[in-house]
C-alpha cells in the first residue's frame, strides 16, 4: 500500500511539471490562448460595466490570450480558489498574499521578463507582502489608503486627527459627533484603533497595528467601546456607507476613495483626509499560480497591467492609486495628479497597510493576538461588551 | 391443446417482475429522493454537527479534528452568548408582532371579505413576496432613515417629540429608526408578515359556521364565541405561522446587516466566523443553536396540532 502511494505521489510529482516551488520562468513564449484570473470585482474591466473602462479587449486582440475572469468577495474565498486551483492568476491583498506563498500555491515571477517591472514604484517594488526572501512573487496592481471622510458643510477645515471617530466631543458645527459617525463593520478595524494609540499612546510601544500584545491589543479594544457608544451603525457595504452620509446623518467615518469619488461626482459636500495619525491602507498583488497551465499568457498579462494606460484607468475607477507612478501624470490615461493626490498618493508613508494578524510576530512567538480572536472580540464590541 | 406463446420482451418482464413484488418498484420509486434527503440534506446537517465538535488551535488559527466540547464552551462566553439572547429577544418579539397585526388581517379576509375583495386581500398579503427580498429591506431602510420620510412626517405634523421618546427608549432605541432595534424589528415584521397571514387565515376559514351558530343560539355573546369556539380551533393556525417567523428571523442574516445598530445575530456571525475568520467550529456551533431551538419548538407546536392546519 506505501508503495503505491510513493509511487502516486511521484507520478502526481511528475505530472505537475517537475517544478520545485523555486522554479521560476526564463523565457515567454507564444501565448497558450486564454488566462483565468481571479480577482476582486470591478478589477478587471472589460468595458461592461462603462465602456470608457475596459483594458481587457485590446490585451485580448494584441496577445491571443482570452481572459476569463473569477470574481471573488473575500480574501478567504481568493485563498480557497487558488487552492483548489484552475488558476493562473490573482489579485491578491496583503492578507492573503503571504497566506498563498507560505501554502506554495503562488510560484516567484521572474521580472526580467516584465519590461515594465522598472517603471514600478520603487516603493513598492520590494514590498513586504509579495517579496519574500529576495524573491518576488508577484507584480503590484493597485493600492489605496483608507481615509477618513467627513462633510464639509461640518467640517470647514478637514479634520487633523481621527478623534472625531473615537473620542466622544463637539464637531465644529457645535453638536456632539454622538451618532453620527462610523467605523468599519471589520475586525480589522481594530488595527485602525491601534495605529491611532500607537500616536497617542507612545507607552503601549505599538510598533505595528497588525502585531499587537494582549496589553496593547486590550487598549485597542477599550478605545472601540467607546467608540461603540458614538457609532449608530457600522459600515461593511460601501453603498449602504453612501447611503448613510445622504440620508442618516453620518458627517464622518473611515472610508475609502470609492465611495469620496462617488459622493463628490453626485455633487454632495464631501471631503476626505488622512489625518495625522496616518491610516491603513490596501496594496493587491497580480500573483501566478504555482501550476498555472497558461504561464505565457499570464506574463504577458502582468507586462500589459503595469502599462500606464491600464494603471491610469484603473485608479479613476477604483480609486487607488497606480503602482506605476507616471499613470498619474503622463496623461495616458484618464487620472490625474491632482486625482492622485486625492487617493493618497504622496501619503505612502503614512499608510500601514493590511496584513492578517499572526500569533507569532516580530514580538516572538505566539506573543500576538491572532487573526481569529480580533473576529470573535469584535463581534462582542459590536454587541455592546 | 397448447397455445404458442410470444417470447416476452424485457419490458414486459420488468411488468411481471413489479406486479408480483410491488415493494420492488416502491424502492426503485424512492431510492432517488431518499438519497438527497439522506446524503445531500442529512449529510450536510451531520458534517455541520461534526465540524461544531472541533475546535479551533488558538496559535495558528487552523482547525484540530479532534472531538471536544471547547467550542460550544465558547458560545457560552458573554458575547457569543449575547449573541444568541439578542436572537432569540427578537424572534420572539416579531412573532408576536406579525400574529397580533396579522390576526384581525386573516380574520377579516377569512371570515367576512367576498367575491372581489377577497382577491384583492389575498393579492396584497402576497404581493409583497414578490418582489425582491433585498429591494423590501433597503426601501425600508430609506424610510426609517434618520432623513427619511417618517422624519419628515414628524416635523410636518408637530409629533417629533412622540418619535424622539419612543428613540430615545433604552435599550431599543438609538439615533433614528433604521439604527434602533425598533426599527429593525418593524422591518422583520413588515417582510415576514405574510407567512403569518396565509396559515392563519387558512385555519379559520375551516372553521364551521354551524358551530358559531349553535354558539349564538346557547346565548353566548360575541366576545365569548370568540374566545372559546373561534380562537382554540384557529390556535393551530396561530402556531403554524409562527414556525416560520420565529424561524425566518432566526436565521435571518441580511436585515440585521442593513438595518439596525449592527449588533450581531446568530446568522450573522455565522456568516462573519466562517467568511472572514475562518473559525468554522465555532461558525458551526452557532449554527446548530437555531436547530435545537427549533426541534423544540416544533415538538410543541405538534402537540398543539399546529400541523393540522398546514
Amino acid at each position: 500500500m506505501t508503495s503505491i502511494k510513493i509511487i502516486g505521489s511521484t507520478a502526481l510529482a511528475l505530472l505537475t511539471g517537475l517544478s520545485p516551488a523555486l522554479a521560476q520562468m526564463t523565457a515567454v513564449g507564444d501565448g497558450e490562448g486564454q488566462l483565468n484570473i481571479v480577482a476582486w470585482a470591478g478589477y478587471i474591466e472589460r468595458g461592461e460595466t462603462d465602456k470608457a473602462f475596459d483594458w481587457v479587449t485590446k490585451f485580448e486582440a494584441a496577445s491571443g490570450c482570452k481572459v476569463n475572469v473569477k470574481t471573488a468577495n473575500t480574501s478567504d474565498e481568493m485563498v480557497a480558489l487558488m487552492n483548489e486551483g484552475g488558476f493562473d492568476l490573482v489579485t491578491a491583498s496583503g492578507d492573503a498574499s503571504l497566506r498563498l506563498i507560505a501554502g506554495k500555491r503562488v510560484q516567484p515571477v521572474n521580472t526580467d521578463l516584465i519590461p515594465s517591472w522598472s517603471k514600478v514604484d520603487p516603493r513598492l517594488q520590494n514590498a513586504s507582502w509579495h517579496t519574500v526572501d529576495g524573491v518576488h512573487y508577484g507584480t503590484p496592481y493597485l493600492w489605496g489608503p483608507n481615509v477618513l471622510m467627513y462633510n464639509t458643510e461640518v467640517f470647514k477645515e478637514p479634520p487633523t486627527s481621527w478623534n472625531v471617530v473615537f473620542e466622544k466631543m463637539d464637531l465644529p458645527d457645535g453638536k456632539s459627533n454622538e451618532g453620527r459617525v462610523q467605523a468599519y463593520d471589520g475586525p480589522i478595524h481594530i488595527a485602525d484603533a491601534a495605529q491611532y494609540l500607537m500616536f497617542h499612546k507612545p507607552e503601549l510601544k505599538i510598533t505595528s497595528p497588525y502585531e499587537l500584545n494582549e496589553e496593547q491589543y486590550a487598549a485597542a479594544l477599550d478605545l472601540l467601546r467607546g467608540q461603540r457608544a458614538l457609532v449608530g451603525r457600522y459600515w461593511h457595504d460601501a453603498f449602504i456607507q453612501m447611503d448613510d452620509f445622504k440620508n442618516e446623518g453620518v458627517v464622518a467615518s473611515g472610508s475609502w476613495p470609492f465611495q469620496v469619488g462617488l459622493l463628490k461626482s453626485e455633487g454632495l459636500p464631501i471631503g476626505s483626509v488622512i489625518p495625522q495619525e496616518g491610516a491603513t491602507g490596501w496594496a493587491d498583488t497580480t500573483m501566478l499560480h504555482v501550476d498555472a497551465a497558461n504561464p505565457n499568457c499570464a506574463y504577458k498579462w502582468m507586462e500589459h497591467t503595469l502599462s500606464s494606460n491600464l494603471q491610469s484607468d484603473l485608479s479613476v475607477w477604483f480609486g487607488g492609486n497606480p503602482v506605476v507612478p507616471a499613470a498619474c501624470t503622463d496623461g495616458s490615461g484618464m487620472q490625474t495628479a491632482e486625482g492622485c493626490t486625492a487617493n493618497g498618493l504622496d501619503d505612502f508613508e503614512k499608510i500601514r497597510f493590511w496584513t492578517t494578524p499572526v500569533a507569532n510576530c516580530s514580538q516572538g512567538e505566539g506573543a500576538c493576538v491572532p487573526y481569529y480572536r480580533w473576529v470573535s472580540d469584535y463581534i462582542g464590541v459590536i454587541g455592546g461588551r | 391443446m397448447t397455445a404458442i406463446l410470444p417470447a416476452k420482451s424485457v419490458a414486459d418482464r420488468l411488468t411481471t417482475l413489479f406486479w408480483r413484488k410491488p415493494k420492488l418498484l416502491l424502492i426503485l420509486l424512492i431510492t432517488p429522493p431518499l438519497l438527497w434527503l439522506g446524503v445531500v440534506y442529512l449529510g450536510s446537517l451531520a458534517a455541520l454537527l461534526m465540524q461544531s465538535f472541533y475546535s479551533i488551535d488558538e496559535f495558528s488559527g487552523m482547525v484540530i479534528p479532534e472531538f471536544t466540547l471547547k467550542t460550544y464552551a465558547e458560545l457560552l462566553r458573554p458575547q457569543n452568548y449575547d449573541v444568541i439572547f439578542r436572537t432569540l429577544l427578537m424572534s420572539a418579539a416579531v412573532t408576536l408582532g406579525c400574529a397580533i397585526l396579522g390576526f384581525p388581517i386573516a380574520y377579516y379576509a377569512a371570515r367576512f371579505a367576498r367575491g372581489r375583495w377577497k382577491a384583492v386581500f389575498y393579492l396584497g398579503i402576497m404581493l409583497p413576496l414578490w418582489s425582491s427580498y433585498l429591494v423590501k429591506v433597503y426601501a425600508w431602510k430609506l424610510i426609517l432613515a434618520k432623513e427619511g420620510i417618517i422624519t419628515w412626517a414628524a416635523e410636518a405634523t408637530h409629533t417629533s417629540g412622540i418619535l424622539n421618546a419612543i428613540l430615545s427608549l433604552p435599550g431599543i432605541g438609538g439615533g433614528s429608526l433604521s439604527t434602533s432595534y425598533i426599527g429593525m424589528f418593524l422591518v422583520f415584521v413588515y417582510v415576514w408578515l405574510p407567512y403569518m397571514i396565509l396559515p392563519m387565515q387558512a385555519s379559520l376559514e375551516r372553521v364551521p359556521t354551524s358551530m358559531l351558530e349553535a354558539s349564538a343560539d346557547l346565548g353566548a355573546t360575541r366576545a365569548q364565541t370568540f374566545r372559546t369556539v373561534i380562537l382554540p380551533l384557529a390556535l393551530p393556525g396561530v402556531i403554524a405561522g409562527s414556525i416560520f417567523t420565529f424561524s425566518l428571523t432566526m436565521g435571518d442574516y441580511i436585515i440585521p446587516q442593513i438595518v439596525g445598530n449592527s449588533a450581531n445575530f446568530i446568522g450573522m456571525a455565522v456568516y462573519q466566523l466562517q467568511g472572514t475568520a475562518g473559525n468554522i467550529p465555532l461558525a458551526a456551533a452557532f449554527a446548530v443553536i437555531p436547530i435545537l431551538i427549533m426541534l423544540v419548538y416544533l415538538w410543541i407546536a405538534k402537540r398543539m396540532g399546529a400541523f393540522d392546519a398546514l
